[in-house]
């Protein structure tokens, strides 16, 4: 057993954000997450873009989740990126967004900087194997 | 090495994410971490630390919460680390105290870092201590440490704060509780918390016999507050009473005797991982851990004169120096 062993968890931020008030499904992911062995950071409801990004900065995790069902992913999702890149913070975070996304608007997210949409017939599986393979290496 | 350079300059130069990757970096372990803290060192030694901890449902968070947000009246900037416990089956946890820093949410100013405990990983006050360092460099007046007061290792965390708040939920036990040794003999300061629920006079009453009896040489006489922290009741009193805490550290020479003693604690703890790391060097050197097992179930050895001949060339050379 070394003691300079340098291993560290998944760190992820389960978000909601703007007005919509359902967390279930971002309860069912965190403890899906925690189950997965991830370190995981649950913002709570009602959150302003620029709360997430504080979060999202002073946590140092390597996955945003962004959960939302309300319909105002276009204006919110755009805000938290802005946000993250002025903290340097974009790069090296995992994007994802989940909740009820149309297909049309799936696109635009991604061209904005979104890692991967998962909606609500996503297999939790799927969505931790996708953190394990994309999350990003860091130093 | 000049990566850990230009980190410690963007950090020491007021860069939030710089100050967010260097605690990532204590809590980690990872590669040049030590020289990270080394050159951090030089700038710490101006925050007051202070150390909360009670059992789950106590109001920590909350009471934290209302904390910052006084802190950040008064101008002071606030750092917040809050332990959380995390599954010994898989690892994982869910760090939830976050959530209840809602009065200062959107205020860069005040820093609120989760750690996890992550399972029986040895160093966690250490991984503690140095990220409250990070904070001390980044500039930070007040820095508070939450975390469950569950048992020695959460001990060992509010220990490493110059002020201990502890917090005692009204009716929480009968007065044997209060005899139990662990976290009523760390507190500076004792905190009924929901002190609007029945039960919260006897409480306070009880903590205040219990302070009574005890027998300490300590000038500073705990005192108990009682606070609401949902409605931020009480809490102007609880911030006087930890500044006559650590006024009292200051005049009476407590607070650089602290310092002191936490630094001689932390050169053995130190110590005590790099000569582990050696001896599992001497270890593998010596066929690995299972062939010493070996000879201790085949007789052939016992576990004393295993550790003699582990210790044996690492004796010798320290013998050789000082000669």
């Amino acid at each position: 057993m070394s003691t300079e062993q340098s291993q560290r968890p998944i760190r992820c931020l389960v978000a909601k954000v703007g007005l919509d008030g359902h967390d279930r499904g971002a309860h069912v992911i965190a403890r899906a997450f925690r189950d997965a062995g991830f370190e995981v950071i649950y913002s709570g409801l009602h959150k302003a873009p620029e709360e997430v990004v504080q979060a999202t900065v002073q946590e140092d995790v390597d996955v945003l989740g962004i959960s939302i069902l309300s319909g105002a992913h276009n204006t919110l999702v755009p805000k938290i990126i802005d946000g993250l890149k002025s903290y340097d913070a974009f790069d090296d975070t995992l994007i994802l967004v989940g909740g009820i996304i149309p297909d049309k608007d799936k696109k635009a997210l991604k061209e904005a900087g979104v890692d991967a949409v998962f909606g609500p017939g996503a297999a939790m599986e799927e969505t931790i194997s996708f953190v394990r393979d994309n999350v990003p290496a860091r130093d | 090495m000049n990566a850990t350079a230009s980190l410690v300059d963007d950090l020491l130069a007021g860069k939030h994410r710089a100050l967010a990757r260097t605690i990532t970096k204590i809590e980690n372990r990872s590669p040049g971490y030590r020289e990270l803290i080394s050159q951090l060192h030089a700038h710490t030694g101006d925050a007051e630390v202070i150390g909360i901890t009670g059992s789950p449902g106590a109001g920590k968070s909350t009471l934290v919460d209302q904390m910052a947000k006084v802190y950040r009246d008064q101008g002071d900037t606030v750092g917040v680390i809050a332990v959380d416990p995390s599954s010994p089956y898989t690892g994982g946890s869910v760090l939830g105290d976050r959530i209840r820093m809602a009065s200062t949410v959107g205020d860069m100013d005040v820093f609120f870092r989760s750690m996890s405990a992550r399972g029986s990983l040895g160093g966690l006050s250490t991984a503690t201590a140095d990220a409250v360092k990070a904070l001390d460099a980044f500039g930070k007046d007040k820095i508070i440490i939450e975390t469950v007061g569950a048992g020695q290792n959460e001990i060992d965390i509010v220990r490493t704060a110059d002020t201990v708040a502890v917090l005692v939920p009204p009716a929480s036990g009968d007065d044997i509780q209060m005899l139990k040794a662990g976290i009523l003999e760390i507190g500076d300061v004792f905190v009924v918390n929901k002190a609007d629920l029945d039960g919260a006079d006897r409480t306070v009453q009880e903590l205040k016999e219990m302070i009574h009896m005890r027998d300490s040489d300590d000038e500073w006489e705990p005192l108990v507050v009682e606070t609401v922290a949902k409605t931020g009741e009480g809490i102007e009193e609880f911030l006087s009473v930890l500044e006559d805490h650590y006024e009292h550290l200051e005049t009476s020479g407590l607070l650089d005797e602290k310092a002191r003693t936490r630094y001689a604690e932390e050169i053995r703890a130190l110590l005590r991982a790099d000569m582990g790391t050696l001896i599992a060097g001497e270890i593998a050197e010596q066929g690995g851990i299972d062939s010493l097992v070996d000879e201790v179930v085949a007789r052939e050895a016992d576990p004393y004169t295993i550790a003699d001949r582990i210790m044996e060339p690492i004796e010798d050379c320290t013998a050789r120096r000082q000669s």
